[in-house]
This record gives C-alpha cells, sequence and structure tokens, in this order.
C-alpha cells in the first residue's frame, strides 16, 4: 500500500510538472501536448489504440514464447553436445553482435508485412539474453551435487547417466539463472516488436505511433506510447511474480 | 542410544554387509600437479577407516579416486572381486542437499537417478531413524545445518551401500552438533565399510576402527592405528588424549 502511494505521488509530481510547463510555455500541442490533453486523446480513441495494443502484444508474447524454446534449447544443446558448443558459441555471439535494426527490413521482406516478421525481431532480440543466462546457469552446477547424484547413477549407461543428470540436477539447478534472462527477455521485447513495427506494417503500436507523428497527432503518439509503456510494466511485473512462485525455493530479497 | 546398530530386524533398514578394499599404487595428477603416487593401502571390511591428515594434502582425491569420479593408473580391488560401481555410498562436504526438493524427495534421490519407483514409506523411516519424522515436506532453506546434515545422513542410508565414502561431512556443523552427528553415523553406519576424510584428529578418534594419517607432497601414508575400543569413543579418557597426541606427533612429522 505504502509503494502504490509512492508511486502514485512521484507520477503526479511529473505529470504536474509536464502540465505547468505546457500552461506556462504556451508550446505548441504539435509540438508537446500536456498530460490533460494526452488522457483526453486516450479516452476518445481508446478502441483504436486497443486494437493496436492487441496486435503488438500478440507480437511480443509469440516472441517471448518462441523465443525462449529457442534459447533454452540451444542451451541445453550446446552445454551438452561438444559440436554443437563449437558451432553454436560463435553463432550465439554473433547474433547479439548483428544489430537486429539493420536486420529489420530484411525479416520485413523475407517474412512479410504482418505478424511474423516482428515476431522474429522479438525472438532475435530475446534470443542471446536467454541463452545466455541459462548457458551459464548450466555451466555453474555445484560439483558436490554432481559427485553425488553420477555416484546414484553409477550402474546406468553414461548416456543414461548424463541424461539422469541433466534433468535431475544441471536443469533445476539453473533455473535461477533462466529467470534472470527471461527477466532481460521481457524488457527488451517490446523493442524488438515495436521497431519491426516501424520499419513495415500496418498494425501495432508502432504503426499508429509512426503514423500519428506523420499527421502531426502528437498527442495520439503520446497516447500510444503511455498505453506502450503501461502494457511493458505490467508484462515485466506479471512474469516477475510468475517466476517468483515457479521458483519458491530460490532465495529472494524482495519477497516479504 | 536406542537399538542395537546393525542388529535391528526393522525391514525399513536393511544392512548391505561390508566389503574390504585393496587400493594399489593409485595416483592421480591435476594436469602437471601430482597430487597422489603410489599410495597403496587396505581397507578393511565392516569397519571404519579415517583418512587424516591437514587441508589440501589429497585425502579427498583420494576419495574421489575410490568413488570413480576421477581416473589415474592403479588399482582399486574389492576382496569379493567384482567391480564397486553401484555399491558406493557417498556423503560430501556439506549437505549437498538439492534445495528445490522437500527433504523427504532428497532422500529419495538415488531413485529419481536411476529411475526406480520411489520408496517413499521406507524414505520417512529412514528421516525417523536419524530424528527428524516430521520434517519431510520441509525444503531444505528451512531447516537448520545440523538438521540438512541429518537429511544428507538419510539419504546415504536410504542408498543401503555396503561401502560408504564420507568426505568431511560434519565440518559445516557447530561442536555440540557435530558430536551428536558422529555418534549419529557410528550408530547408524555400524557394520558397513566406511571410509571417511577428516582434518580433525578428534573426530578420526571418535568414530573410527582404523585411523590412517597422510602427509607429504605428494600425499604418503605416514601411520596407520588400530585404537582399541568401540566407537562412538569418548575423547575425555586418557587412552583418548594419548591417541590424539600420538596423532598430532604423526601429523607433524610430515611438515
Amino acid at each position: 500500500m505504502n509503494r502504490l502511494v509512492t508511486g502514485i505521488v512521484t507520477a503526479a509530481v511529473l505529470l504536474g510538472l509536464w502540465q505547468a510547463y505546457v500552461s506556462i510555455s504556451g508550446i505548441e500541442a504539435f509540438l508537446l501536448p500536456g498530460p490533460v490533453a494526452v488522457m483526453v486523446t486516450l479516452f476518445e480513441r481508446f478502441d483504436l489504440i486497443m486494437h493496436h495494443l492487441g496486435i503488438t502484444a500478440l507480437e511480443i508474447v509469440l516472441g517471448l514464447l518462441i523465443g525462449t524454446l529457442l534459447g533454452v534449447t540451444s542451451a541445453i544443446l550446446i552445454h551438452t553436445i561438444p559440436v554443437a558448443r563449437r558451432i553454436g558459441l560463435p553463432l550465439l555471439v554473433i547474433s547479439q553482435a548483428i544489430p537486429v535494426f539493420a536486420l529489420a527490413p530484411l525479416l520485413v521482406l523475407w517474412l512479410g508485412y504482418d505478424l511474423w516478421s516482428k515476431v522474429a525481431m522479438a525472438v532475435l532480440i530475446i534470443f542471446f539474453p536467454v541463452t545466455t543466462a541459462f548457458l551459464d546457469g548450466l555451466r555453474r552446477t555445484d560439483p558436490g551435487m554432481m559427485d553425488l547424484a553420477s555416484i546414484m547413477a553409477a550402474t546406468r549407461s553414461p548416456l543414461r547417466r548424463t541424461i539422469s543428470l541433466l534433468i535431475h540436477i544441471r536443469i533445476p539447478a539453473a533455473l535461477p539463472a533462466l529467470a534472470s534472462g527471461l527477466r532481460v527477455a521481457t524488457g527488451v521485447a517490446p523493442i524488438g516488436a515495436v521497431v519491426g513495427e516501424w520499419v513495415g506494417s500496418s498494425a501495432g503500436l508502432g504503426f499508429l505511433m509512426l503514423h500519428a507523428n506523420g499527421r502531426m497527432q502528437i498527442d495520439l503518439l503520446f497516447a500510444a506510447l503511455f498505453v506502450l509503456s503501461l502494457f511493458s510494466v505490467l508484462l515485466w511485473l506479471s512474469v516477475d511474480a510468475l517466476l517468483r512462485r515457479a521458483l519458491p525455493w530460490q532465495p529472494d530479497s524482495f519477497a516479504k | 542410544m536406542g537399538a542395537m546398530p546393525g542388529t535391528s530386524s526393522d525391514h525399513s533398514t536393511t544392512l548391505a554387509a561390508g566389503i574390504g578394499l585393496h587400493l594399489q599404487d593409485l595416483a592421480v595428477s591435476y594436469g602437471a600437479r601430482t597430487i597422489l603416487r603410489d599410495l597403496s593401502l587396505d581397507i578393511p571390511a565392516g569397519r571404519t577407516t579415517c583418512l587424516l591428515g591437514p587441508s589440501g594434502i589429497g585425502k579427498s582425491t583420494l576419495l574421489r579416486r575410490v568413488a570413480g569420479l576421477v581416473d589415474g593408473p592403479g588399482g582399486i580391488i574389492a576382496d569379493d572381486g567384482r567391480p564397486l560401481g553401484g555399491r558406493i555410498a557417498l556423503m560430501g562436504q556439506g549437505d549437498g542437499l538439492l534445495p528445490w526438493l522437500s527433504a523427504l524427495d532428497n532422500v529419495l534421490l538415488g531413485a529419481r537417478m536411476r529411475q526406480e519407483r520411489p520408496d517413499r514409506d521406507r524414505a520417512q523411516a529412514m528421516l525417523a531413524r536419524v530424528g527428524l519424522p516430521d520434517i519431510g515436506a520441509a525444503r531444505p532453506a528451512t531447516l537448520s545445518g545440523g538438521m540438512r546434515q541429518r537429511v544428507a545422513l538419510a539419504r546415504t542410508l536410504m542408498e543401503d551401500r555396503p561401502l560408504v565414502l564420507m568426505d568431511e561431512p560434519f565440518s559445516a556443523v557447530d561442536a555440540l552438533t557435530r558430536l551428536r552427528l558422529q555418534d549419529l553415523a557410528a550408530e547408524m553406519l555400524a557394520g558397513r565399510t566406511v571410509l571417511m576424510v577428516t582434518h580433525d584428529p578428534w573426530e578420526a578418534i571418535r568414530i573410527s576402527h582404523v585411523i590412517t594419517v597422510m602427509t607429504g607432497d605428494p600425499a604418503t601414508i605416514r601411520r596407520t592405528l588400530n585404537p582399541a575400543g568401540d566407537t562412538p569413543r569418548a575423547i575425555d579418557t586418557d587412552a583418548a588424549r594419548d591417541l590424539w597426541r600420538e596423532l598430532m606427533h604423526a601429523l607433524g612429522q610430515g611438515t
């Protein structure tokens, strides 16, 4: 409750300063609209903004799901199979070194104007944090646990032993590291989707902002930006809460 | 101290008879560094043998070599001639409990690793035997250090192996808890072959039938003592103090 009050007061002060500046300076509305004007536009154009939010949200969520699946699979392969490590590690670093913004036009060319080029952008942008975080976790398993479990599984074939160790020891022990990767991924996934929409699209909040900017509807741009930010924060908080519930054994200084 | 150890007819704690080991000319190197060289040692069946030596001398390495966790020249021969795989239980430094599993599921880890059907009743009985009948559902983080070590002991007993390897298993708990855990371990592991590593002469005196002192670099067996009497041994006797002086002397010779 206290945190909520602090948040509301902070937001109110910042918005008040913004409104005061707009009112006193008399700056043109097509350069910087005040928060009141933005809120009015948000309610007037609510259906339009929500329609575009739905599309962007779908891109972000699909990107997160697919990127997580790809990242988790890659990390396990890179960790477990020596050949995959030699090929995969350089590819992984390259995937991050190439600016996704430079790839966006190509992705639109290859995958089209609709949803999938933006999903691909989001996947590309989160693949690296998810894979490296999980890989780090898989590499750092406590040697004592591994010794103990190896001896328990001593009578099994080497392949079955490796699989048992991976499933029962390495992967669960690496889940907190994966959770860190997912928190980063959730924070940056919207960037991928919105940049994709800027480069080429016919729907989504990124498209709406670009469109509004071109028509000098800066109030609409701000309203879309506000909704995008709010959605991103809520998404991150939900993922954070979900991860905490999924790993109750993990020490957490934020927990009550 | 409860029921006579080793003779219990309780179905839940079947006793695996100990096996004797002959270690012949063992050697272990990490890269260019030789930890052990030409190390030979006989470990008697059904007894507790302590490897006593200063930290960093290679005691744990010897234990890992016997466990098959590191490779090297030399032979490890059981006196029944059969391979050791599947006949070893390990209790390492620290409790080694998996933080995401409940205490009961930690005791059942061996079955999980071998994809066997978990015998939950027997695991519960093991927890009761180490004095923790009510904490099956608790996660390790909610237990005290001494309780966690007892869960680790229950997990070791659950494996029911003739050879038990222990690597300073009680070094992380306070002195009083350590005494209690030593009593408990001596009682529970009676009749098995136990090879235990420690740097603490008092721990060796309390619970071992055979004390082997390791010193030097690469480590060699300095002395082997066979103190008289049953374990756990009282440490406030003249005999224990004489033994302690002898061990300290043997340890000092190496440096």
